[in-house]
């Protein structure tokens, strides 16, 4: 058996395994489904009620991704500005990393104030969420550009738009990618936590009512489809960037060819 | 193929033209009033055509002189001209390569070498231009100059160390630079394929006769690649040496041990110790 069969037998078993152990626990201590669904009462919950569940999937699915299409924009820009102007990194970072420490929960009621409930506060708490870690792996990626290699490319007239395009921006890519994963997911938290606060609709706003009626399996399968609906964005850019940065990977796919 | 090689033919004024000069030129760091002085009032011409190698002690301002004559830094004081104009002032065609090959990950061998013409003019706006198929048939004439026309289509991670820096020579030269400027670029490799190098530029030099200034610690590379050696003195440098080398070419690496090649190696060898042991008692 291949060593990478191996692997993901084993990762598929620990799923498994977890969905096993916790089932076993609930019925051998017979705990209750008010206060822990066995994975079986969620799965049935699920297919029940998917027709009415859907809905609020969609929801939550375009919000998220406007909120994160948005912030890929702003973070792209305030990256490749402080990345490349040592001036801008001096400016701005202290404002960014003042305004990324302020807990988005605490924006959320801001932003119903401002554009009432529903999808726009959504948008923008997963904006607010995710645009911090781009920022931050662009200008990384930017500002580690071999300092010989510029010299190269002066000596040559290249101007520092001729650097960004040519040096800057692809290798910058594995950065860019290895964040978007990462803001992907944090786009969910941000979109479901609004959802949660201020919403009549959306996942969030789903598992809010449930748990108010004390409908704890329906919490449960919410916390589910965000589970799965994260899980599918994460191997989608992870498809995605093993396209456009295959070349930073492969090394240890031919080291031994 | 190579115009400028032309006009050098033709025009023997021109060839015996002087490509790089600096006059009184100094740099110091720092604030004004708690300056560090990185390179003293230095003088020094070469002629075009010229392969001069510039060895010294560590940190004396070897680098700093490559620098300023890339046009990276001015001078404090002085002038530096290069090609007849004073640098900064406008873009050079000028080659450089450094002892990391920093060849793009992403880019293939040949689209490595390819990436100047993408970037100096007048080649920027041919590459635009479709002209790439020439361009791609120039790449592969000078890699198969250096003996890697087999791995035009490698990724950097498939070379080892050696033909990396061919790579990077290739890259250096594609522009057909007037001035090819080279700071220690063999100094990461082993002997043998130092020393492999060193025939490669020499006949890459010898076809094509760019102006070169190399910087460089092996005393035994100074006297097998250059026509003249400049010995700089501790930091703050300044040249305290400066002689002509003239062994016939093409010099091979049996050359190396002749009893007069070995007295050269000897003569630049003391001079740097003392520059040496002088900054030392300077120092204390």
């Amino acid at each position: 058996m291949s060593y990478d069969l191996r692997r993901r037998l084993w990762a598929a078993l620990l799923i498994l395994g977890f969905f096993a152990a916790w089932e076993i626990l609930c019925l051998v201590l017979q705990v209750s489904d008010l206060v822990l669904p066995r994975p079986t009462q969620v799965f049935a919950t699920l297919a029940a009620r998917f027709g009415i569940l859907w809905p609020h999937v969609m929801q939550t699915l375009w919000t998220t991704m406007i909120g994160f299409v948005l912030g890929v924009t702003v973070g792209v820009v305030i990256g490749a500005a402080i990345g490349v102007s040592r001036t801008a990194y001096d400016t701005v970072y202290p404002l960014l990393i003042g305004f990324s420490s302020i807990p988005k929960v605490a924006v959320v009621p801001i932003f119903v104030l401002w554009f009432g409930s529903g999808a726009t506060p959504a948008i923008l708490t997963a904006l607010a969420m995710c645009f911090f870690p781009i920022v931050v792996n662009i200008a990384t990626g930017l500002a580690t550009t071999e300092p010989e290699l510029e010299d190269v490319l002066k000596s040559l007239g290249a101007s520092r738009l001729d650097i960004l395009w040519n040096v800057g921006l692809p290798r910058t890519m594995p950065f860019f990618f290895a964040s978007l994963k990462i803001a992907v997911t944090f786009a969910f938290v941000g979109s479901v936590l609004s959802e949660t606060v201020a919403s009549n609709k959306g996942i969030g706003n789903v598992m809010m009512t449930a748990s108010s009626n004390f409908d704890v399996p329906l919490v449960f399968a919410g916390l589910f489809l965000l589970a799965a609906l994260g899980i599918l964005l994460y191997v989608a850019f992870s498809l995605v960037e093993a396209r456009v940065t295959g070349w930073a990977t492969r090394r240890q796919g031919f080291a031994s060819a | 193929m190579f115009p400028t090689q032309a006009i050098q033919q033709g025009h023997p004024s021109i060839a015996s033209s002087i490509a790089v000069e600096l006059s009184q030129a100094a740099v110091s760091f720092g604030k004004p009033g708690k300056t560090v002085a990185a390179l003293q009032e230095t003088s020094l011409r070469i002629a075009a055509g010229e392969f001069v190698a510039l060895v010294g002690p560590s940190g004396c301002g070897k680098s700093t002189i490559l620098r300023l004559t890339a046009g990276l830094l001015n001078p404090t004081r002085g002038a530096v001209i290069v090609g007849g104009r004073e640098v900064g002032a406008k873009a050079l065609r000028i080659g450089m390569a450094f002892q990391n090959p920093t060849m793009l990950p992403w880019l293939t061998i040949e689209r490595n070498v390819m990436l100047p013409l993408k970037i100096v003019r007048p080649f920027r706006s041919g590459y635009r231009a479709k002209r790439r198929t020439e361009f791609r048939d120039r790449v592969h004439a000078l890699l198969a100059d250096v003996g890697l026309d087999k791995f035009a289509n490698h990724y950097p991670w498939q070379l080892s160390g050696g033909m990396l820096q061919r790579a990077n020579l290739c890259r250096a030269l594609i522009h057909e630079p007037s001035l090819l400027l080279l700071d220690e670029p063999f100094g990461a490799l082993d002997q043998f394929t130092r020393e492999e190098l060193w025939g490669t530029m020499q006949s890459l030099w010898l076809k094509r006769k760019p102006t070169v200034l190399l910087i460089t610690h092996d005393l035994k590379e100074a006297g097998f690649l250059a026509s003249r050696i400049c010995v700089m003195s501790a930091r703050p440098g300044r040249i305290i040496d400066d002689s002509a080398v003239d062994f016939p070419r093409p010099r091979t690496i049996d050359m190396t041990f002749d009893a007069d090649f070995v007295a050269l190696n000897q003569r630049l060898r003391d001079l740097i110790i003392d520059a040496r042991s002088d900054a030392a008692i300077q120092g204390a």
